[in-house]
């Protein structure tokens, strides 16, 4: 029960985009698209759970002083790891993420989750917290991606669905901080706050 | 004439916040008061010029020589946080007024993705250590200039009568985004 409840939490509760407003760069920066976004939401969630893993897994034999920079070690290895199997299989997509991907390693999600669960839980706990939070990073990362894409240019994950002109500034830099701004708005009200 | 064109595109046409969505974190969570903002953005100028001309030193010296390139990602996050970290006990000791000022925004820095943005930025765009200079100069003035315009329209916003669910980031986000539209004016300068 409590492992389902780790995993739920980062969906919608405290979504790490939505609600607790964290990894705001490349929420912004590549949700051109909704397969952009969703790229950018599974090399994130792959990044979280392999690192939550690792983090739990030594985290006894790390000293308290030194375990943020260890931690960003471990961080930036796994996003290493991503940057260059990316780099191999998907070409056109890392061309697409570009300076996002290497970015991942300052992402505050990925440090907040290894800080506040995964050195004080086990590994499984920290594996299931991982892949809730990182799902629910995809699933706002895709939502505004498929908003940005409608609204900028008909379409959603490339299948047009308005036909016509479609309002370009929403896959422009600055639709990205309105369109962010209305879902956030829309959130709150739901949550009623 | 060609670090002209670096620093008219650096500050207005690629702004760093505006169109490239690096720093947003700090944009958003030191924008509330504008002296703060002046604070962060100098502290950001220091860090980043310093950290570019660092890991520019690292990669090329390095990395480079040593066929370690893809250990870009993993030894610059730590060149940064030793170089904060560093800068923050030198200024302590050298300067306490300017420590006052600046000190608590440093140990921020160190997650800001906009250093480690403008780092990797350099050598992907093959700009030499001048113009890495310059262009790391240039960015963070782009960056302190778009927080201390966006500090000055949050000061009045709070005075507004926003909807509720608006209230706070949402209306922040799109302030961010007219002022962005804004921006995009400068387009045609470069």
């Amino acid at each position: 029960m409590s492992q389902l409840k780790n995993f739920t939490k980062g969906l919608l509760v405290s979504n790490p985009v939505l609600v607790l407003l964290l990894g705001m760069c490349p929420t912004l920066g590549v949700t051109t698209s909704a397969i952009n976004g969703m790229g950018m939401g599974l090399a994130t969630t792959f990044v979280l759970v392999a690192s939550n893993v690792a983090i739990s897994l030594v985290k006894d034999l790390i000293p308290d002083k030194v375990r943020i920079p260890s931690f960003i070690v471990i961080i930036a290895s796994f996003v290493t790891i991503v940057d260059l199997i990316m780099a191999g299989y998907a070409p056109a997509l890392h061309a697409q993420l570009g300076l996002f991907i290497p970015l991942i390693v300052v992402n505050c999600i990925v440090l907040g989750r290894a800080e506040a669960f995964a050195s004080k839980n086990g590994v499984f706990s920290s594996m299931i917290d991982g892949l809730g939070m990182g799902i629910g990073f995809t699933f706002a990362l895709m939502m505004l991606g498929s908003i940005r894409e409608l609204l900028g240019s008909g379409a959603v994950f490339g299948f047009k669905l308005i036909a016509g002109d479609a309002i370009l500034v929403f896959v422009l830099a600055p639709g990205a901080f309105i369109a962010l701004g209305y879902l956030i708005a829309l959130i709150n009200k739901l949550r009623k706050v | 004439m060609e670090y002209i064109i670096i620093v008219i595109s650096a500050i207005f046409v690629n702004n760093i916040i505006f169109a490239q969505f690096l720093g947003i974190c700090p944009f958003l969570g030191v924008s509330n008061k504008l002296s703060t903002s002046v604070g962060m953005g100098g502290a950001v100028v220091f860090v980043m010029t310093l950290a570019t001309i660092v890991t520019y030193l690292v990669y090329q010296f390095i990395l480079l020589p040593l066929g370690l390139g893809f250990l870009q990602t993993i030894s610059y996050i730590l060149v940064i946080a030793a170089l904060v970290q560093m800068v923050e006990i030198i200024l302590k000791k050298v300067s306490p007024a300017m420590y006052q000022a600046l000190g608590i925004f440093l140990p921020l820095i160190t997650t800001n993705c906009a250093v480690l943005g403008v780092a990797i930025l350099v050598i992907q765009k093959k700009l030499n250590l001048m113009e890495s200079v310059v262009f790391a100069v240039a960015t963070s003035i782009g960056f302190t200039l778009a927080l201390v315009i966006f500090a000055g329209i949050r000061e009045h916003l709070d005075l507004m009568g926003v909807p509720k669910g608006m209230r706070g980031i949402p209306i922040a986000l799109v302030v961010a985004g007219l002022l962005s539209l804004a921006f995009m004016g400068f387009a045609g300068l470069v």
